[in-house]
């Protein structure tokens, strides 16, 4: 295990609050398996199997297979019997208290993805909370982010750098919309690539506004019936299938995941156009790197403005960064006068790929 | 595939989803340059070409042609000040400029991005409706104005600007306007927009012409090109033989000359006066005043083609000793003996004031031959200076292929071949020319430092330094940034992020682990480089996944190379 001892040995870490023993006893610890709570006996989001394991939410790099026993939000535990099959789920609903060995845990809307949660524990009076992924603005599926006062803050920080500046919503919306309605008045199928869990869910009620005519993936299928299953509302979607004919897909949208972008899959598409839906799209390198026809910045994570707002919000005393541009950010809030930290964890390295959100 | 319909709706989609679409002016300019610059068709940025030449106003329309012919403004205003006055907008520290620059890639971009939103135009008011050629003239207009005042006109400009219009006008002050079009492109669309002939419009856009001062019917007119004694002629390029070239039919239909490792370049001589042009259509007659002495000497309505470059008794020096004359204003004596320019003819375009480019080369080879010859009977000394460029004789293409071998001996880097009966054609065409170069040398070096990359390789490490063995230490030796493909650019920048050991600004320390076969076209001695050599053209040859960081190449190796293959002289 190399690269936990990375972690360990780490410089940065060792001027951190993680993984100091003593005074005032951190909560959370970094070990070789991820964030532990030593008072608890947990992990948050483990990076392998253990006994208790909190889930923030269902995204693969998030949530493991192998724990003994799963504690998570209500919405996330069907996302995560979906992807990891049985196990022994616990789930809660937001703002509602569950104590494991005296530590008092709750789960609050994290605004990332349906079911998506920050994680605040409490032992002793000291309150920590980790972020999770997060973002600010209500998409109107994930709950709108709560900010939770703290007295330590563990924060994300993907798009943790100043160009990275969301449109509303509605004007990205606006956007794809109008895409659409251009290639179909050019008899052209619109592809748009979103990750299947959280942005392909907003995409698709982006593109029902303008057409009934909307085909998925099957790894998007599969997680549009779990969520219709789990009692959510979404619009009527169409899987692609072997049989699936041609003249059915003329002038479609259809939602795909990263991973089927540029596979075979989509010759039966032809003519379409390709349309990423990413934060990373921001950048128009990224875009042409990708080589997509258009790039829309949709993300499921905080801007800067956003993440500023949001550690502001929480009272934080002191802010551990993580997941991202973590020096960036920490140096920035350092700077204004908030006591920050980078934590810098090899195991989960941002990869601008538009996967990970 | 792409009709009429469709053409006028893809200049409306605006691929990046930032801004909207007005009419005319400058956001008709920024959305062209959009299209341009993330299209991945070509039929797609010739139409949208089109579309602007066949809607922009004229003078807007000369402006393009100027900027895509490579005739930009001059800069009024250095990057770094640029950089200030944006930072001073947006109220946040320097470092986090540069942090968010160093994962942009692009300057103008960084700016774009950063800025606050532009204010909402009052209700009523129009859009600021201003032009291309405005702002460009603005330019010119403030080139000597006092700082403060270019200020106030950037700043007032930013606040009038969409995003997407911010770029475009970073763009056009910070320079390097490299979007997705050649200059052959939109020669190609104002053909079909004007009806005109392609290599005519090639011509004609040629030269000294000032983007302000000219209307766009006497730019595109043929009958124009006469009034300019400077104009040069469009050159002619060849392609990259790949293969051998023995199913080219019979040798001798081929004239074979070596390869030389300099600037491309035209001399003209009309009305007794003398221009020199680069390939890249600079002037550049007073930065070589050896040809001056051919103002006296050439015939009047004489044009070659040839190489400019560095040589001393017949003999090719250094391609760097070149570089330190290209970038002086001004050229002192010291400078004229350690790096004396000559120019090695190899083609005439015009002679006795007649444009022969249609004459087969066979023909213009021998009038060429006649010009140099009488040319150097005037003056013996000039023969340092100018020579023809030598055909290679060969009776077989085995003899030739032998003889290619010689190549760096001779100072060049391979062979050109061409087409005896070949017209000496516009840009770069397939089938009578081409150029044949020596396989290149290799060495094998890790790599140890690492930056991020600009363009379509923003955010990601992709410029390395690599290094050398020298005993139990690594020296470094070059810089490479291209020659791998995309997967093995991110497979390299997950490598970087998970092994870097220090970070000194925007450079990464590495790990050295990642064994690269460094391929490079020439190499010579340089008092400027750790290692005491410089390479041509360095690139990334392949990934040497198979080899250890121990396997690498030494510091002698590269001497023994340098020894080799290193020109005789080298300036020193």
């Amino acid at each position: 295990m190399d690269k936990v001892l990375d972690i360990k040995n780490s410089s940065v870490l060792e001027n951190s609050p993680l993984g100091v023993g003593g005074v005032s006893a951190a909560l959370l610890t970094y070990t070789d398996k991820g964030l532990y709570c030593q008072q608890g006996g947990f992990y948050i989001d483990p990076w392998g199997a253990v006994d208790k394991a909190i889930i923030t939410h269902a995204h693969s790099d998030h949530a493991r297979w192998g724990s003994n026993h799963y504690l998570c939000h209500h919405l996330t535990k069907p996302l995560l019997q979906l992807r990891l099959g049985n196990n022994n789920y616990q789930s809660t609903t937001w703002g509602e208290p569950v104590y494991i060995n005296g530590v008092k845990i709750s789960l609050h809307p994290a605004g990332h993805i349906i079911g998506s949660s920050q994680i605040r524990i409490e032992y002793n009076g000291e309150i920590w909370v980790v972020s999770g992924d997060y973002k600010t603005e209500n998409d109107g599926l994930s709950g709108a982010f709560e900010a939770v006062k703290c007295h330590t803050f563990i924060t994300e920080s993907t798009f943790g750098l100043p160009i990275y500046k969301w449109q509303p919503q509605a004007i990205i919306y606006q956007q794809i919309q109008q895409w659409i309605l251009e290639n179909q008045a050019n008899n052209t199928s619109s592809v748009l690539i979103a990750y299947s869990l959280g942005k392909a869910q907003r995409v698709i009620e982006a593109a029902a506004t303008i057409t009934n005519n909307i085909y998925v993936h099957g790894a998007i299928w599969n997680t549009h019936e779990t969520l219709l299953n789990t009692g959510i509302h979404l619009p009527t979607v169409k899987k692609v299938t072997p049989e699936t004919t041609k003249a059915e897909l003329k002038n479609a949208v259809i939602i795909a995941p990263p991973s089927a972008d540029g596979t075979p899959w989509m010759k039966k598409f032809q003519p379409y156009k390709v349309g990423v839906c990413s934060g990373w799209m921001q950048v128009r390198g990224n875009a042409r790197r990708r080589n997509v026809d258009a790039g829309f910045s949709l993300s499921d994570h905080a801007d800067w403005p956003g993440l500023l707002q949001a550690i502001k919000a929480t009272q934080a005393e002191r802010v551990l960064v993580t997941h991202g541009f973590q020096a960036v950010l920490s140096r920035y809030l350092t700077e204004t006068g908030i006591e920050a930290y980078e934590i810098n964890t090899p195991l989960m390295p941002p990869t601008p790929k538009g996967e990970e959100e | 595939m792409i009709n009429e319909t469709s053409n006028n709706s893809q200049l409306q989609n605006f691929p990046l989803g930032v801004g909207g679409f007005l009419d005319g002016g400058f956001s008709l300019f920024s959305s062209l340059v959009n299209i341009l610059g993330t299209s991945t068709k070509n039929t797609e940025k010739l139409n949208a070409l089109q579309h602007y030449f066949s809607t922009a106003s004229d003078k807007d329309k000369v402006w393009v042609i100027a900027i895509f012919s490579g005739r930009r403004p001059k800069r009024i205003i250095n990057s770094t000040i640029l950089q200030q006055w944006c930072v001073e907008l947006i109220d946040l520290p320097l470092w986090l400029f540069e942090e968010s620059y160093h994962t942009v890639g692009d300057l103008a971009e960084t700016i774009a991005l950063l800025l606050p939103p532009k204010p909402p135009t009052p209700k009523g008011e129009s859009q600021s409706g201003l032009t291309l050629s405005h702002y460009l003239e603005e330019f010119i207009r403030l080139e000597k104005a006092e700082e403060p005042i270019k200020k106030d006109f950037i700043i007032t400009t930013w606040m009038q600007l969409s995003q997407e219009e911010r770029f475009v006008f970073n763009k056009l002050i910070t320079g390097g306007f490299r979007i997705g079009v050649s200059q052959k492109m939109m020669v190609n669309a104002l053909a079909k927009t004007t009806k005109i002939e392609a290599s005519t419009i090639a011509h004609l856009i040629s030269g000294n012409w000032q983007p302000a001062n000219i209307n766009f019917a006497d730019l595109l007119n043929p009958n124009m090109v006469s009034k300019d004694d400077s104009k040069p002629y469009p050159f002619y390029l060849a392609y990259a033989l790949e293969d051998d070239p023995q199913n080219f039919g019979n040798i001798t239909e081929w004239q074979a000359e070596w390869k030389w490792d300099g600037i491309r370049g035209q001399i003209i001589k009309r009305n007794g006066e003398l221009y020199v042009w680069s390939r890249g259509e600079e002037l550049m007659t007073d930065k070589f005043p050896e040809y001056l002495i051919l103002k006296t000497l050439l015939p009047d309505g004489t044009v070659m083609d040839g190489e400019i470059l560095p040589m001393q008794d017949l003999q090719p020096l250094p391609f760097s000793l070149l570089q330190t004359r290209i970038g002086r204003k001004t050229i002192t004596k010291k400078q004229l003996q350690e790096a004396p320019i000559g120019f090695f003819a190899y083609d005439l375009l015009e002679y006795n004031t007649t444009d022969i480019r249609t004459k087969p080369l066979q023909e213009r080879r021998l009038l060429l031959e006649n010009i140099i010859n009488s040319t150097l009977a005037g003056n013996q000394l000039l023969a340092n200076t100018i020579q023809l460029s030598p055909t290679i004789q060969a009776t077989s293409w085995d003899e030739l292929i032998t003889l290619r071998q010689g190549s760096r001996d001779m100072g060049s880097e391979g062979l050109m071949l061409k087409r005896k009966s070949s017209p000496y054609q516009v840009g770069r065409k397939v089938g009578d020319w081409w150029k044949w170069k020596m396989e290149p040398m290799v060495i094998d070096a890790v790599l140890i430092y690492a930056q991020k990359g600009h363009g379509r390789r923003s955010n990601l490490y992709t410029d390395y330094t690599f290094a050398v063995k020298d005993g139990d230490r690594l020296v470094t030796f070059t810089k490479a940034y291209s020659g791998l493909t995309d997967k093995e650019f991110n497979e390299i920048d997950a490598f970087v992020k998970a092994n870097s050991l220090e970070k000194f600004g925007p450079v990464r320390t590495v790990k050295p682990e990642l064994v690269f076969e460094i391929a490079f076209e020439g190499i010579a001695a340089s008092a400027r480089h750790k290692s005491g050599v410089a390479l041509r053209f360095p690139r990334m040859n392949r990934w040497r996944k198979d080899k250890k960081v121990d396997e690498i190449n030494t510091l002698e190796d590269l001497k023994n190379m340098l020894r080799i293959y290193g020109n005789k002289k080298d300036g020193k």
